[in-house]
């Protein structure tokens, strides 16, 4: 075995009915994600796999930050012989401390995989106090 | 490497899975019933196997893992699909606030039963989804057998 990382599988979490989620019929799973800050925006990347953008909501009101997402069902005459992982949608949501310049929000969505780019407001971003010296 | 032998059969190369499947858990220990009583992989990626009628498909859910960084083989009777994902780094002066992904390398192999079409595996990998598909072999596909009537 090489020294080299291995990849590990994360189970993948199921939305519990007690978290007040809605209770469609469809399995929904909490993808997991990252959320990186700098100065000037917050991006946060989620684990989406199956999901196309046209099944995928990103929805920020209020500061709070909410992605759904469904995958489209297999062909009903491809029958599971054995299996590993559940297949449903995703859904998950966060309060953001920032304000966001929700005008300049930008989403890509490449090898299932969802880059959120949302950038902070100006009034948020740090500001260096300029001291003058007299 | 978890080497899986395909037997002959189609049961009881399910029922091999299976029992390799029970005994991995009862070794880790870690017995996480899934929703519908199923259980947690322990070799990544997990794969779920579907049967067509024509082929056997083999779905793998691989987020975040560049097609150009996954390799699909058959040598011999033997599948393996491994390959690595990478996380971007950020830049200096960012902080995590979630880090719940993670990057690594990753191998699985099996071994294909002769009623494999080994010839004739094809792989695909679409939104973050490996779809692998291996074609019945014709000696093992379902026949109509003519019934006479003397």
């Amino acid at each position: 075995m090489s020294e080299k990382k291995e990849l590990q599988v994360t189970p993948k979490k199921s939305i519990e009915k007690s978290a007040g989620e809605p209770t469609r019929e469809n399995v929904s799973f909490m993808p997991d994600v990252d959320i990186v800050e700098d100065n000037e925006n917050i991006t946060l990347y989620a684990d989406l796999p199956g999901v196309t953008k046209d099944n995928l909501s990103i929805d920020v009101q209020d500061n709070v930050l909410t992605l759904t997402a469904t995958v489209n069902p297999l062909p009903e005459h491809h029958r599971l012989v054995y299996r590993e992982y559940d297949v449903g949608g995703f859904s998950r949501r966060f309060t953001l401390g920032e304000r966001i310049d929700q005008a300049k929000i930008s989403a890509k969505l490449e090898n299932g995989v969802l880059t959120l780019n949302l950038p902070k407001a100006e009034e948020a971003k740090p500001r260096k106090i300029e001291i003058v010296s007299k | 490497m978890a080497l899986i032998r395909w037997l002959g059969e189609e049961n009881s190369l399910f029922r091999e899975l299976d029992r390799m499947q029970r005994e991995f858990d009862r070794l880790l220990s870690w017995n996480r019933p899934s929703l519908f009583g199923g259980y947690a992989p322990s070799v990544y990626p997990p794969m779920n196997i579907y049967d067509d009628g024509e082929s056997f498909i083999v779905r793998a859910e691989v987020p975040g893992v560049d097609p150009k960084d996954l390799d699909v083989s058959v040598v011999n009777d033997t599948l393996t699909i491994k390959g690595k994902r990478l996380i971007p780094e950020c830049s200096e002066n960012a902080c995590y606030h979630r880090q719940e992904r993670s990057e690594g390398e990753f191998r699985r192999a099996f071994t294909l039963s002769d009623r494999v079409d080994s010839s004739k595996v094809m792989a695909e990998v679409k939104n973050g989804i490996l779809e692998v598909r291996l074609p019945r072999a014709e000696s093992a596909k379902a026949r109509r057998i003519q019934v006479k009537a003397s």
